[in-house]
């Protein structure tokens, strides 16, 4: 069968329909391809201080040093396990070198013999830098608090934050205590020296 | 099972060697202070008591008393050997030429207990540090509340 080859006329017709079609779907612009983006900054900017984001940071991510001194480490052994997990505090990183440290957990009885390294790991921690006294032995040197041998407490070599008693405590309480420090660091504010 | 040796002979026997002096106990045979050494020497290499399995020390009210355990790997035995010596004049002979294991331990009873160790090759404290005052295992010494030294 033969096709009749569009008319002049016809061709017209055709173009200007397709015309006045575009033109009525067309009476509003089309959207930026970049508005999207207002709609993800609602979502991700936020305002805060400085105070509120650093403490933040801090609070979560406190780091301690590998070092201990007694029995009491053996809790902190156990807290820092998978069954009480203080990897949920963004706490698991413990660092063997104090440069990276920011949290001495003082776990044990201290001796005199012992307690210029630990004084020297604790200088060489960079600021900020908080300390955790565990137990009876390092908030008062405990049972052996009259030795001749024993530091009575690690508050004569290092500054304190959180004590935590017990003897010794057990994870649920040193959790508590780092809860504690968390809401003591929380406080904290750059403009006034720790 | 390790056996004890029979102290009456085992007195006897050194008697036999050195002289008088030597009393024997239920558990140990008293030695003289001076023949400590010559007493330690027969045991390792006559007896065969070739291992030492500790020396420690006792402070009672008149006397000091260094206390040595003896063991022999071949015939499975012990024997204790306690040496008086006065508070006064607190020297027994070192047995560290003897045994090498000796030394660190005679350091630990001078350390504690002040017990000088006449021809020890090395006798400085080994727990406490240079220059800590007294000796913390006697019962005169009176530690001090707050953990100074002095
Ligand atoms: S407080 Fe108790 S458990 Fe902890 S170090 Fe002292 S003696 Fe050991």
């Amino acid at each position: 069968m033969e096709i009749e080859p569009f008319t002049a006329a016809e061709i017209e017709r055709r173009e200007s329909d397709g015309i006045e079609a575009l033109r009525a779907a067309s009476q509003h612009p089309i959207p930026d391809p970049d508005s999207w983006l207002d709609e993800e900054i609602k979502r991700n900017v936020m305002f805060t201080t400085v105070d509120a984001a650093l403490n933040w940071a801090r609070k979560t991510s406190l780091w301690p040093v590998t070092a201990f001194t007694a029995c009491c480490t053996f809790e902190f052994i156990g807290a820092s396990s998978a069954r009480f997990d203080i990897a949920r505090f963004g706490m698991e990183v413990l660092r063997a070198s104090p440069r990276q440290a920011d949290l001495l957990v003082c776990a044990g009885t201290l001796t005199w013999k012992m307690a210029p390294q630990i004084k020297r790991l604790y200088d060489q921690m960079a600021e900020p830098k908080w300390a955790i006294a565990m137990g009876a032995c390092a908030i008062s040197g405990g049972i052996f608090c009259d030795s001749y041998s024993v530091v009575p407490g690690y508050n004569h070599i290092v500054p304190i934050d959180v004590y935590i008693p017990g003897c010794p405590p057990r994870p649920e309480t040193l959790l508590a205590g780092i809860e504690a420090l968390r809401r003591k660091i929380a406080k904290e504010s750059i403009r006034k020296p720790k | 099972m390790t056996t004890s040796v029979d102290y009456n002979d085992l007195a006897s026997q050194l008697q036999g060697q050195f002289g008088q002096g030597f009393t024997p106990a239920e558990d140990y045979v008293e030695v003289p202070c001076a023949f400590i050494a010559k007493a330690a020497e027969y045991m390792k290499n006559t007896l065969g008591f070739d291992y030492l399995g500790m020396v420690t020390a006792a402070d009672y009210a008149d006397h000091f008393e260094v206390i040595y355990q003896l063991q022999s790997i071949k015939t499975n035995s012990s024997a204790l050997l306690k040496v008086r010596c006065p508070k006064d004049k607190p020297f027994v002979p070192s047995l560290a030429n003897l045994w090498l294991g000796a030394s660190l331990q005679e350091r630990e009873v001078y350390d504690l207990f002040g017990i000088e160790f006449t021809e020890h090759p090395h006798l400085k404290r080994i727990v406490l540090w240079d220059g800590f005052k007294g000796y913390p295992l006697r019962k005169d010494f009176k530690g001090k509340a707050y953990g100074a030294s002095d």
